[in-house]
């Protein structure tokens, strides 16, 4: 069982703050450009982070999102490859919390024992399966939570109080509120109506709450902060990626760039306000 | 001891045909699907949804449709007794009306006013469309770009009954992409809007309420067929995108074990070379769209897109039932190339004064290889599931290409 998603919540609690959680492609714009934009994560200021496992049809991600993903599969990138690069950052930086997320299907097809064994061995924490519903914890929830790695599950604004328990139930590591009623990058998230949800959520569960989807700027990453155990900015960050694909050095400092800004608005948050 | 063996029991209450099915989805839509199954079940045995539907089958749908005995085919093909299920004659001109119809009147039961739909061929947007403005409900249509191209049609046909068409330019444009986007859209309206899937596929309970809408095919051609020829038929044949016409016409036959059963998918230019729609034939499970179930794919679990000349098979998917009822051999499942379908598309209309779609087009085909070779008392029943009047300026098109313009 890998402790570090709660030892680096446990942590983030004692310094008072929220935790940044910053998602980039696997493989995106390639495979050598992808391992230097990770390496570089938590020294700009990721304090947990998500990894998208590329697929074809990732139906729950907006036009940013698909084309990353398309990105990676178009320079070669596959579900080992992902492992292989998992493994690659760990080498070097054995505390902060990795996390894949994506898609069931190249998981099936990579078979799923296979995958957890090597998903642990490369040094994985948790996962998000964005078409894994409760209703299918048999499939990999409940293998995976028995392999030791956190299975994050998303809550959404059509997650009733009624549904919410069964929802938390298999969740673990954290709880990933998805901020508004759509796919990734297409609207902005409100902040009044995250202070509800969190509140909500956490009257139900004791696990650390993130909020993602619709964050796109330093400013609302820190409005996040203040309610939220965590801000999620994907889509934001992964557009920078598309913009510099041409020039890889480019690509990755201005992405690590973007981090640091987003995470001088997190870490203010809360001294802030 | 005497064990009961049926074919028609499922799904289970997860969705599931045996490994097939259950409901992949983002949480987003979770509680709305469980929503629609609670309200579906309602509907099964509510007399008055029932007697509602019949109604509108028989005086807007135009059905029963007839099974209609091709003779002209039949003495050219020099074999079997082929009937037709005439399911071309309905209103909007194929099978998909009768899905639309029945998923419409369950969206107003549960208030809904508007309603996404995906379509490859246009005639699944076109009877979305078509209920939508009978049932004063707005109506977004997502096509991709390639179909919009060669089934101009159905895209004039839908704007004109009101519905909004919005064009798909992600993956290979055609049907897969357009249900992504369907899907995308549905996420993000899940509160306010119904989402009318055009085939049986899509998490549960799409699958099995799609098949219960189109079982009237089959319901229809079990007593047409015995009044005409005092007997079951013998078998079966229908054309699979993502398998709803065939399921319509299976199911209710399933049972029926001396009734052999035949899909056939688009082979498009051969299987050998990979460019074909044959997911049950060139596929393995996985998991798409809501379920599991044979896919079109590569060793990393990438979905390979389709190819056919007909936009309704273009698809990499089949229905979860099908994937079942291929493992359990209860149906077989073959497939007709491209230009197999385009000789079956002009055979039918020289010969019964019928120009098919170009989907039925491929069920066409394999009857014509399979007739010959059978006895003149063998009952086979095709469906004929669509016109093929949509299909006119691409086949032209695809004709001239091939030096044999008409
Ligand atoms: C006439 C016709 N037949 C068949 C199909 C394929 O769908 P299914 O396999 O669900 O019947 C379509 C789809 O658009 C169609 O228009």
């Amino acid at each position: 069982m890998t402790t570090r998603i709660a030892d680096r919540f446990a942590r983030l609690r004692q310094e008072n703050r929220a935790g940044l959680v910053i998602f980039i492609t696997a493989g995106d714009p390639d495979a050598k450009t992808s391992l230097e934009l990770l390496r570089g994560l938590p020294k700009a200021g990721a304090d947990v982070i998500e990894i998208g496992m590329p697929f074809t049809d990732p139906m729950a991600d907006g036009p940013a999102i698909q084309a990353s993903s398309l990105r990676a599969l178009k320079a070669g990138m596959t579900l080992k490859k992902t492992l292989d690069l998992v493994r690659r950052f760990r080498e070097g930086d054995k505390d902060t919390p990795v996390v894949l997320m994506g898609y069931y299907n190249p998981i099936y097809i990579y078979g799923v024992d296979r995958f957890l064994g090597d998903a642990v061995k490369a040094g994985v924490d948790g996962l998000i399966i964005v078409d894994l519903p409760p209703e299918e914890d048999v499939e990999l929830c409940l293998p995976a939570i028995r392999k030791g790695l956190a299975f994050i599950r998303l809550a959404t604004p059509t997650t009733d109080d009624a549904r919410l328990p069964k929802v938390l139930s298999n969740t673990s590591g954290f709880v990933y509120y998805v901020a508004i009623t759509g796919i990734t990058g297409t609207a902005s998230a409100d902040t009044r109506h995250i202070e509800a949800a969190v509140t909500r959520l956490k009257r139900a569960t004791r696990l650390p709450v993130a909020v993602g989807f619709g964050i796109n700027t330093p400013e609302q990453a820190a409005a996040v902060a203040r309610v939220a155990d965590a801000a999620v900015v994907g889509t934001a960050v992964v557009k920078i990626i598309a913009e510099h694909q041409k020039q890889p050095a480019e690509a990755v400092a201005r992405t690590h760039r973007f981090i640091a800004d987003l995470a001088a608005g997190v870490r203010g948050a809360r001294t802030s306000a | 001891m005497s064990t009961v063996n049926s074919f028609r029991t499922g799904p289970d209450e997860g969705g599931h045909f045996g490994i097939y099915g259950g409901r992949f989805v983002a949480e987003t839509l979770m509680p709305l699907i469980l929503e629609l199954e609670r309200v579906y079940t309602a509907c099964k045995t509510d007399p008055g949804f029932q007697k509602e539907l019949a109604g509108f089958h028989t005086h807007y749908v135009g059905r029963p449709s007839p099974l209609y005995f091709a003779e002209r085919i039949t003495a050219h093909l020099g074999g079997a007794k082929v009937y037709f299920k005439r399911d071309e004659l309905n209103h909007t001109g194929a099978h998909k009306i009768n899905n639309c119809l029945g998923q419409a009147l369950v969206a107003k039961r549960m208030g809904k006013r508007h309603i996404i739909a995906e379509t490859g061929a246009g005639q699944h947007g076109v009877a979305a469309a078509t209920v939508c403005a009978r049932f004063a409900m707005e109506c977004t249509v997502f096509m991709g770009t390639e179909d919009i191209e060669r089934q101009k049609p159905n895209v004039d046909r839908m704007r004109l009954l009101g519905a909004e068409v919005r064009p798909v330019t992600s993956g290979s444009a055609t049907l897969k992409d357009a249900m992504n986007e369907a899907l995308r859209y549905w996420v993000a309206k899940a509160e306010t809007h119904f989402y009318i899937i055009g085939t049986v596929a899509g998490p549960h309970p799409y699958p099995a309420m799609v098949r219960d809408f189109q079982s009237v095919i089959g319901i229809e051609a079990k007593q047409q067929v015995m009044e005409a020829e005092g007997r079951l038929p013998d078998t079966l044949v229908a054309c699979i995108g993502g398998g709803s016409n065939a399921m319509g016409l299976f199911h209710p036959f399933l049972d029926d074990v001396s009734v052999r059963i035949v899909g056939v998918e688009a082979g498009g230019l051969g299987i050998p070379t990979g460019k074909h729609a044959a997911s049950l034939t060139g596929g393995r499970p996985g998991v798409l769209h809501g379920n599991r179930t044979y896919l079109l794919q590569d060793d990393d679990g990438q979905i390979i897109e389709a190819h056919s000349i007909s936009a309704g098979l273009d698809y990499p998917g089949i229905g979860p039932e099908h994937a079942w009822l291929h493992d359990m051999k209860r149906v077989e499942y073959v497939s007709a190339t491209d230009d197999e379908a385009l000789e079956a598309f002009q055979l039918c209309s020289r010969l019964e004064g019928i120009i098919p779609a170009l989907e039925p087009s491929h069920a066409l085909a394999y009857v014509t290889k399979i007739a010959p070779k059978l006895p003149k008392d063998h009952i086979l029943v095709m469906n004929l599931c669509g016109r093929g009047d949509k299909d006119l300026a691409a086949v032209l098109g695809h004709l001239a290409k091939r030096g044999r313009p008409v």
